[in-house]
């Protein structure tokens, strides 16, 4: 059926949209972007914040764009006097309650509030709002939350019950309403699995990441310390937005040499262990396959997800993969095999591993496995770090990761996005099962789409795989695997929407760029050139992996491998 | 005074919440209904049985707590035997029902939206009672005391903590 079109005006200009397009969407064919603060694409739109306010023809007052649905013949006017004052009597109520702490927070330079008080000249001191001290949540090795900031807009909210999660809500009413956890919990006590997508939907600077910035400095400037940096595949695909570059844009070289400028050790590649990963990973699933083990064997490498596990579904922890997460896997190798290697004693190395996921805060420092890694970085963290050290990020050359742990293949690249190791594992596991199976491009499990199932044919064995992205599609896997409606022998699951790419620990992106951009799409397009330039596609190809095992880990699966690159679960409760 | 629950509850009371959440939980937001009637069954809204309730209908917790906390009917702490209920609506307002509230708290010892340790009084505000005549007005149970002053106050618990003492 043919969708009706409507015809409207924005500010004069003529637009033709279909039936149901908001004023909001309606206006950004007239290029014309009206400001919002609660508003986020595909996250939240409760119409609640006013920011969007606009006079229609046809309309009782001023209507908050982001939910007014358009009419045919209707005038909008988005930039009145009486709009332009609504938006700034709003935010100065706003502010009036708002902690003004503005040039030591987090987002200074790059928060909505700010941004919209500059546009508007408001009066930040003209209300004087009632002092409001609220506790700052630190419970959680990952997320703070200072509601001293919070503006109630909804959005982390939103996030957390996108993801089918729903640790925090608001609380109370009126001037005492506050977002926290049930029974105004510490955040440590609730489901939360830190996902962090409340961190990236929040405007301002209420939501940030547990910063270890300090401590990194502290140990670049200890002459005792080895400090030794490695950063994730999805790092490279979005670092560079924290510098203005475009989105998607591969700023690996530059990266490198940005880190080597902080005068670290070595810099290393994590795609490196993600190519172990697979190779571990590839081992146990094969072995599962030939020795009845729990099937389907769910992936291990988000952090979030093993915890969702643990906290929702303890009865699946016999089906999560035991090998370490890259992260994990590259910390105990170096404290181990590299160290050894180098006549170094561990105690005198500072690991510090750059990652695109809050989540991985916390399992830095999960008790089975506390000294692997001494630090995780977000990516928005070593922005930070970088631009604190005077660093002229897009004037630099690009450089090499450092050996041996300097190349990894396409396979290890893709990790960062959802789809990407099963890619990578399904490229290894069919070469491992059929010597000849040379197929290296599995289209049907790329893409954004939140659940995604397929069927292979490998010597003689027919795997059913299915990849999830979101925490909310995995749940309704897993209750579809629990009722038997629905069987596999392969699960990845990644607990954000697109994966790593779209994590929880990536660049914080301005209203006006999230609400016009598929930022999954264009941050997964990096990693897919990159692996589709690199000659080693295979894990199992890349000469790393034949060194590793050579040297010191014998086989995959072998008692050595296990010892140091598998791991346990256990089951916890929340309120 | 965020003492830790010691929450009590008979079999039976948790059986008459569970045959309140079935027989819900097929209606669209019967959230309210169901935080009501658990309130009348227990007295108040601990987090035991917040958690029941959460799990009965499938939802979060966190959203169970969040309508808690909106509506001033529900109560997350334990009401004394003898509950206390200031007017604090326009026309008591303005003859000065905050004074009689700030006497009863400095009483009792305890915040408005408590209770004392004995377990006797409870204090919480409310909107009109319908006697805006007699303001400033306070109820105890379902007795009404009119044209108040703060120094009528204590004699008025008096009687109350007389009457169980004789008992």
């Amino acid at each position: 059926m043919e969708t009706k079109m409507i015809n409207l005006k924005i500010n004069g200009i003529p637009v033709s949209v279909p039936e149901g397009t908001t004023i909001l969407e309606a206006s950004r064919k007239a290029h014309i972007e009206i400001p919002t603060l609660c508003f986020l694409k595909d996250v939240n739109c409760v119409g609640s914040c006013r920011m969007c306010v606009v006079e229609a023809t046809g309309a009782r007052g001023l209507v908050a764009a982001c939910v007014y649905p358009v009419a045919e013949g209707m005038e909008v006017r988005t930039n009145t006097e009486k709009c332009r004052q609504s938006r700034k009597m709003t935010l100065e109520l706003f502010l009036s309650k708002h902690k003004k702490k503005c040039l030591s927070c987090e987002r200074n330079h790059n928060c909505e509030l700010q941004k919209l008080s500059l546009g508007y000249s408001v009066d930040e001191d003209r209300f004087k709002g009632e002092d409001f001290v609220l506790p700052i949540d630190t419970s959680t090795p990952y997320v703070v939350r200072d509601n001293d900031k919070c503006i109630n807009c909804m959005r982390c909210v939103a996030a957390c019950k996108k993801q089918n999660v729903n640790a925090i809500g608001p609380i109370g009413r009126g001037f005492n309403v506050h977002i926290g956890s049930a029974f105004d919990r510490p955040l440590a006590e609730s489901p939360c699995v830190g996902c962090g997508q409340c961190i990236v939907a929040c405007p301002v600077g209420a939501l940030s990441e547990k910063s270890n910035v300090d401590e990194v400095w502290k140990a670049l400037s200890d002459s005792s310390k080895k400090v030794i940096f490695y950063t994730a595949p999805s790092v490279r695909a979005t670092l560079g937005e924290a510098f203005d570059l475009p989105i998607g844009t591969n700023v690996e070289g530059k990266m490198v040499a940005a880190i080597r400028r902080l005068n670290p050790y070595a810099v290393f590649n994590m795609d490196v262990t993600a190519d172990l990963t697979i190779m571990e990973e590839a081992s146990e699933l094969i072995n599962r396959i030939k020795t009845n083990k729990p099937l389907p064997m769910f992936t291990s490498c988000c952090p979030a997800w093993i915890k969702f596990i643990e906290q929702t579904y303890p009865e699946f922890i016999p089906h999560i993969s035991t090998c370490k997460s890259p992260q994990q896997m590259f910390g105990a190798l170096i404290k181990s095999y590299w160290c050894e290697k180098h006549d170094i004693n561990p105690k005198d190395v500072f690991v510090v591993s750059v990652i695109p996921c809050t989540a991985k805060k916390y399992e830095a420092q999960r008790e089975q496995m506390p000294d692997d890694v001494d630090v995780a970085l977000t990516t928005r963290e070593l922005a930070r770090m970088i631009k604190t050290a005077g660093i002229k990020f897009t004037e630099l050359p690009d450089e090499e990761f450092d050996n041996p742990f300097a190349v990894g293949s396409g396979a290890g690249t893709i990790f960062g996005a959802t789809g990407g190791v099963m890619e990578a594992a399904l490229r290894t596991a069919a070469h491992m099962l059929d010597g000849n199976f040379e197929v290296l491009d599995f289209f049907a499990v790329r893409g954004t789409k939140g659940i995604k199932e397929a069927t292979y044919l490998v010597a003689g064995h027919t795997l059913h795989v299915a990849v999830v992205s979101g925490l909310d599609n995995a749940r309704t896997l897993v209750e579809q695997i629990k009722s038997g409606e629905k069987s596999f022998d392969f699960v990845e699951v990644m607990s954000c929407p697109g994966g790593c790419v779209n994590g929880g620990g990536q660049p914080t992106l301005s209203d006006s760029v999230r609400n016009s951009v598929e930022l999954k799409e264009a941050r997964a397009k990096a990693l897919y050139s990159s692996d589709n330039n690199n000659e080693l596609r295979r894990s199992a190809d890349s000469p790393v992996m034949t060194l590793l095992y050579e040297e010191f880990l014998g086989f995959p699966n072998s008692h050595k491998a296990h010892e140091i690159l598998h791991t346990s679960y256990k089951a916890h409760k929340t309120i | 005074m965020n003492k830790k629950s010691d929450f009590h509850a008979s079999a039976e009371q948790i059986n008459k919440l569970k045959t309140v959440i079935e027989e819900s939980r097929s209606v669209k937001g019967c959230l309210m209904h169901v935080l009501q009637e658990a309130q009348t069954i227990f007295g108040y809204l601990p987090i035991e049985v917040q958690t029941i309730i959460a799990e009965g209908l499938g939802i979060s917790l966190s959203e169970v707590y969040g309508v808690a906390t909106f509506y001033s009917q529900f109560s997350l702490t334990p009401k004394g035997k003898h509950r206390i209920s200031i007017c604090l609506g326009t026309a008591c307002y303005v003859k000065g029902s905050d004074k009689i509230l700030e006497e009863v708290q400095k009483v009792l010892g305890i915040a408005c939206g408590e209770c004392t340790e004995d377990g006797l009084f409870s204090i919480d505000s409310c909107r009109c009672v319908g006697a805006c005549g007699l303001a400033p007005v306070m109820m105890i149970d379902n007795d009404v005391y009119g044209k108040l002053k703060p120094e009528m106050v204590k004699d008025i618990l008096k009687k109350y903590t007389d009457k169980e003492a004789n008992k």
